[in-house]
């Protein structure tokens, strides 16, 4: 018999019933829908946390000084200041998985424009900042390293500073700002952000000179750093070699002997990113788990169904037999007949899935990623769960003695 | 004449219980091409089982049994099927069409199976049903068909693939008696165009339409004569 014969035969047998098809389908409908539903909602979530590290800088490290310790009350990380101006070109010059680094001194003062106020993050670097961040200047250019070395009183507005002190179409380049009592030239706009994964807006910040920001905020450059600093490793690959080279070097500049706790410490961003994913990926996991469950309830409808249809049409197959069809074309009909059943289910259950993905998404904001690979797996993983379940009744048929199914009542 | 069914001392013999029961009991039978044979008997006397041996529905415990000269008493099930589709026509009492399929595709099912392509498949289908007299009745579904007209399409399907023997098993079970003269008539129509056919049946107005008659009793033949068959058709 043909396949193509043999296709139709099961498609007509599944359309002669087609509430009780479609309630066996219900199962694989379902099951498929909640796996590529589950899967989106993983995949967005993801994709959302890697976008989100992606905006604070690739490869990125950021090195904190030590804390102080008085009266055995000991201060978080950054409370005293142990890295100096000479660390930082150590780094610099030095660690060759070392791409750039940047120090980076933080404070939040006013910014005041002609008529409007807007108290903002302000942070004093060198150029080299907004390569590690990978945040290119949207309007004008970033301040550049001449600026630094006069301690010229420029600045980098953020976009949502440049929003509340001109407005939101506005081009501030040229126009001056006063932070406390000096006024800067504005000489660039830091292009738009967004929020990092935990909310927080990046494009709420303002960016001079390291020099004019120790000179002008902090009230003078002294021998140590008083802020942290960014480092952008050479790749997402050297990161950690990147890591363990400036750990060695500040230990030996620091003259730490071995054993000692470090003064300093050592943040890289790419392992937090990684540890949220692994997070993600687990959550992911264990919701497509869980719709995987009801597939294979599903599939054990659909074997229940194929028995009663093979029990209601013993006759008929008692008829075929006698007429010359092989156990194998038995066993091949009913076989493909759960095979339609649980394709046809898939099919549903993909568009249902995608269906609520796109609904989840509009309606609770929900950051949803369908992919591809995964309504493929999950339609050939209900066409498996088809042949699987269906194997046994048809398995069944095909051993049926056609004498006994003639006479069958 | 060529022996088309030849069955030499054929066993059967089921366990009900500890009983070991013999439905067939050393049965020998030959039947030569175009012969028309009714095999008699009460329930229990074999005649069954005897018939689904010839159909090759059912194996001998023992005996051997060559069917158009081919022995068939040792094959597996899947070859069986392949000789029930090359050489055997199926009739039974309850017509058995496959329900919401419409005449023309209940004939072709034999050649389905037997692989044949379906632009063939139809005609053969077609003429099949024309020689049965139901040409005006192709795309009727079993449900729009009287009994007569069913067991019409049964012979239909039992005669498109061109048998060596045409088995009906109590083909006129199920029919009023002016509907059993019509379709006897038409068996006696294609025993005289040369088909062989062999029926069971209980009842002697019908086996009176065969040439030839097989009595079982105990799983034995009890005699086997030949006769002066009635014409249906005068009958009628």
């Amino acid at each position: 018999m043909s396949p193509f014969i043999t296709v139709r035969v099961a498609t007509r047998a599944v359309l002669r019933n087609k509430m009780r098809a479609f309630l066996t389908t219900l199962g694989i409908i379902i099951g498929v829908a909640a796996v590529i539903a589950m899967m989106a909602i993983g995949a967005g979530a993801k994709a959302q946390v890697e976008q989100a590290f992606a905006a604070m800088g690739t490869n990125m490290l950021i090195i904190l000084p030590g804390s102080t310790s008085a009266g055995g009350v000991q201060g978080g990380f950054g409370s005293m200041p142990t890295l100096t101006w000479e660390d930082l070109t150590a780094i610099r010059n030095e660690v060759s998985t070392v791409k750039y680094a940047a120090p980076t001194l933080r404070s939040n003062m006013p910014v005041v424009s002609e008529d409007q106020n807007w108290t903002t993050g302000i942070t004093g670097t060198s150029p080299e900042y907004f390569d590690i961040r990978s945040w290119p200047v949207s309007m004008g250019a970033a301040f550049t390293q001449g600026d630094v070395d006069a301690a010229t009183n420029v600045v980098v507005l953020g976009q949502t500073v440049v929003d509340k002190l001109f407005g939101a179409s506005a081009d501030p380049v040229g126009q001056t700002v006063r932070i406390g009592t000096t006024p800067f030239v504005v000489v660039g706009v830091a292009g738009k952000k967004g929020q990092s994964a935990t909310g927080q807006d990046y494009d709420d910040a303002a960016f001079m000179p390291v020099t004019t920001f120790a000179r002008k905020i902090q009230g003078g450059l002294g021998k140590y750093i008083q802020g942290s600093i960014a480092v952008a490793a050479m790749s997402a690959d050297t990161t950690s070699k990147a890591q363990r080279d400036i750990s060695d070097l500040l230990r030996d500049r620091h003259h730490i002997a071995a054993g000692a706790s470090d003064d300093f410490s050592l943040r890289n961003l790419s392992e937090i990113a990684g540890a949220q994913q692994q997070g993600a990926d687990t959550m992911t996991t264990l919701l497509a788990s869980v719709a995987a469950v009801s597939l294979l309830v599903g599939g054990i409808g659909i074997m229940n169904i194929m028995l009663v249809s093979v029990t209601e049409r013993t006759r008929e197959i008692g008829v075929r037999m006698a007429v010359g069809a092989r156990p194998s074309a038995i066993l091949a009909q009913f076989l493909v007949e759960a095979l339609t059943l649980s394709l046809a289910g898939g099919v549903l259950g993909v568009l249902l899935g995608v269906g609520s993905a796109q609904w989840l998404a509009s309606r609770f904001h929900w950051a949803t990623l369908i992919q591809p690979e995964v309504i493929t797996v999950s339609v050939a993983f209900s066409a498996l769960v088809g042949v699987v379940f269906g194997l046994y009744p048809a398995h069944k048929a095909s051993r049926l003695d056609p004498i006994d199914a003639l006479r069958f009542e | 004449m060529s022996a088309v069914i030849q069955i030499d001392d054929a066993v059967k013999s089921y366990l009900t219980g500890d009983v070991e029961v013999r439905a067939l009991d050393g049965v020998s039978l030959r039947v030569e091409e175009g012969e028309f044979v009714a095999i008699m008997g009460a329930s229990g006397s074999g005649k069954s089982t005897l018939m689904n041996v010839i159909g090759c529905l059912d194996k001998p415990t023992s005996g051997q049994y060559a069917l158009a000269g081919q022995v068939v008493s040792g094959l597996s099930r899947s070859e069986l099927a392949d000789i029930r589709n090359r050489f055997l026509g199926f009739v039974f009492q309850q017509f058995n069409l496959l329900a919401r399929t419409t005449a023309v595709e209940n004939v072709e099912l034999p050649l389905v199976y037997g692989g044949v392509g379906s632009r063939e498949r139809t005609e053969r289908a077609v003429s099949a049903l024309v020689k049965v007299g139901l040409g005006s009745r192709l795309d009727h579904k079993p449900n729009q068909l009287s009994g007569g007209q069913q067991q019409r399409v049964a012979i239909a399907r039992a005669i498109v693939n061109r048998p060596k023997v045409l088995l009906a098993d109590e083909p006129t079970g199920a029919l009023d008696s002016k509907t059993s003269v019509e379709v006897m008539a038409l068996f006696q129509e294609l025993w005289r165009a040369g088909m062989t056919i062999v029926i069971v049946t209980h009842e002697p107005d019908v086996a009176a339409y065969a040439a030839r008659i097989i009595v079982m009793r105990d799983g034995k033949v009890l005699s086997d004569r030949a006769q002066n068959p009635a014409s249906a058709a005068a009958a009628r």
